[in-house]
């Protein structure tokens, strides 16, 4: 039974770290050499951040606001890590579509890399270009005047946070690649989900000032268990609960959506 | 029996069927209609045929990357359907179209290639150093590959198929789009690794010329099935006598009918201004074969008498002649040779 397993995925727990260890160096190194997308990718953020904190300051002095200790630039800063998280990692799936349009993706698929390491390594890349990201947002939320009582601590698990949001989104839009290869649906997907999804969060206003349905809503958005572990873990007083099973059931969907988009792959071999 | 017949055999196809959905108003594209071939191991098997006959199809479903929809496929002795993952590690495969990450540098490129294979980061970069050294590629293997030429970029293709040292190469129409001098270093270059490396290569090509002068074997493939099957020279010589080849001044659909007539002349087919006929003596022939045309009033450009070519022989197979492959390709046979 054993060698059946083995046999059906093809590689063995080692040989999956090794080739996803190897396929993220190729992505990595690709990134080091044009890094145009990873720094473009932070001026909207940035903007956000800094236009945002200024225009709607006085938010968090509306009755209801329930999470303005610290001043807006506090409350925004976690929206803004994850917003920025979202819109890079729906694009994640681009890379596959070079990948397919050189010729690289088939040449891999022939080759006894598995497809588990060609899923893994494509979030791993994209979700260490969020930590960078992340990273950078902080520190200027921080130069901007922003504090965060939750420390190191609280940045670390804003960013891990951060990380798993991508991860999840990463192998959706991966999954929408292998079954469309086109640029132009992946495009169209991208923007119908993570505009909405942003929204139906607490990314940029609290949700204590939302209609019920979209406080309903938001319970099942992947981008609110991240908006508010992270927004959790960087406040004064952190209920660990709180970040602990937002991170618990982020974790548990990025397995789910990395098996499934693992999958993607066989409907594409079908097509191919 | 069959066991030993398989332990000799490197690459078996037996009634492969496939079809593609061409959208929602067409009727689904049969590419391959129970395709059956198979190669002894060391040798190079030629696929031989035009565009669209059905070629790559194969060569995607024995290297994994596609599933037939029926029939059978041995790869280095391993059901390609069962385990595919066992068979990716015995082949080398070489795409029509480039598989270099253009970001990364031939060495990179081939790094990667080898320790996905499981070899050691220092076995991987003396075999790099060695593909490099041979495929001529020694000063541009730092440099990105989005910088090379079509003929190098093709070479390092080529030498990433081979990287792990292979059981079977594909190598799917190598010399499509390159140039007259890099098709002849290509020729050069698989002809010598093919007796070098004790592979089996599959080969696949819309040009005569490269599978007569690389093929032991080949199949000549026509709609999506083998209609010929042997060595070039058994082919050829399936072919009684010399081809005899008439080009008219002007299209005209009696000279078949006319040519038919002529003692001697048999097997006569046309295909536009060009009727081809075979005869045991070509010589001899021909000269009735002019007069009858002329009596009947149909004026002749050039006639030529030939040996039995694999052009003929994929004529007779398929009732319709392969696309010309132009002069530069018979002088890059004889700078090949």
């Amino acid at each position: 039974m054993t060698t059946a397993h083995t046999e059906s995925t093809g590689a063995r727990p080692l040989t999956l770290i090794a080739h996803t260890a190897f396929l993220t160096g190729r992505l990595m190194r690709t990134l080091w050499r044009t890094p145009t997308f990873l720094i473009v990718g932070l001026v909207q953020p940035v903007i956000w951040l800094l236009l945002f904190s200024r225009l709607f300051r006085s938010v968090v002095d509306l009755p209801g606001f329930t999470h303005g200790d610290g001043g807006f630039l506090r409350f925004l800063t976690p929206g803004v890590v994850m917003m920025t998280a979202l819109f890079a990692s729906a694009w994640a799936g681009t890379t596959y579509l070079q990948d397919i349009d050189r010729g690289v993706m088939d040449r891999l698929l022939t080759s006894p890399a598995s497809r588990a390491a060609m899923m893994c390594a494509t979030m791993a890349h994209q979700a260490i270009q969020t930590v960078i990201q992340s990273l950078v947002i902080v520190v200027i939320a921080l130069i901007a005047g922003a504090t965060f009582p939750g420390g190191p601590a609280g940045v670390a698990l804003t960013v891990l946070a951060a990380a798993l949001l991508t991860l999840i989104f990463s192998a959706l839009s991966n999954a929408v690649a292998l079954l469309t290869r086109q640029q132009a649906t992946l495009i169209a997907i991208s923007q119908f989900t993570t505009l909405p999804l942003m929204f139906l969060s607490s990314a940029v206003m609290d949700l204590q000032l939302a209609p019920g349905w979209v406080r309903s809503v938001a319970a099942y958005n992947p981008v609110e268990w991240a908006v508010v572990a992270a927004r959790e873990a960087m406040a004064a007083h952190t209920d660990w609960s709180v970040v602990g099973t937002r991170l618990g059931v982020l974790a548990a969907a990025v397995a789910v959506m990395g098996f499934l988009a693992t999958r993607a792959f066989r409907a594409y071999r079908k097509s191919t | 029996m069959v066991a030993v017949r398989r332990a000799q055999t490197a690459l078996e196809a037996v009634d492969l069927v496939k079809t593609y959905s061409a959208g929602r108003n067409n009727p689904p594209v049969r590419a391959l209609r129970g395709l059956s071939f198979s190669a002894a191991k060391g040798t190079v098997f030629g696929l031989l045929g035009p565009n669209g006959a059905g070629k790559s199809t194969t060569v995607k479903i024995l290297s994994t990357l596609s599933v037939a929809d029926s029939g059978s496929a041995h790869v280095a002795g391993v059901d390609v359907t069962a385990k595919p993952h066992r068979v990716r590690r015995a082949i080398g495969f070489v795409a029509q179209k480039p598989g270099t990450d253009p970001m990364a540098t031939a060495t990179e490129n081939l790094l990667l290639a080898g320790r996905l294979h499981g070899m050691s980061r220092h076995d991987a970069t003396a075999r790099a150093r060695e593909l490099i050294d041979r495929f001529g590629l020694a000063e541009a293997a730092n440099r990105l590959v989005s910088t090379y030429s079509g003929g190098m970029a093709r070479k390092l293709d080529v030498a990433l198929g081979l990287m792990h040292r292979p059981q079977v190469l594909f190598l799917d129409e190598p010399t499509t789009g390159l140039d007259p001098q890099a098709r002849s270093e290509m020729w050069h270059e698989i002809a010598r690794m093919a007796a070098d490396e004790q592979m089996t290569v599959l080969l696949t090509t819309h040009y005569l010329d490269e599978a007569d002068h690389l093929a032991d074997r080949l199949a000549i493939v026509d709609h999506g099935t083998v209609v010929a099957t042997g060595t070039p020279e058994e082919l050829k010589s399936e072919l009684r006598g010399d081809a005899v080849q008439i080009e008219l001044a002007e299209a005209d659909d009696r000279a078949a009918a006319v040519l038919r007539r002529v003692h001697g002349l048999r097997e006569i087919t046309m295909d536009g201004c060009t009727v081809r006929g075979r005869t045991d003596d070509g010589a001899r022939a021909l000269p009735p074969a002019l007069a009858a045309l002329d009596e009947a009033g149909i004026a002749v450009a050039s006639a030529t008498l030939a040996r039995p070519s694999l052009d003929d022989v994929y004529l007779r197979h398929t009732g319709h002649a392969l696309q010309a492959p132009g002069g530069e390709d018979l002088k890059a046979l004889e700078a090949a040779k």
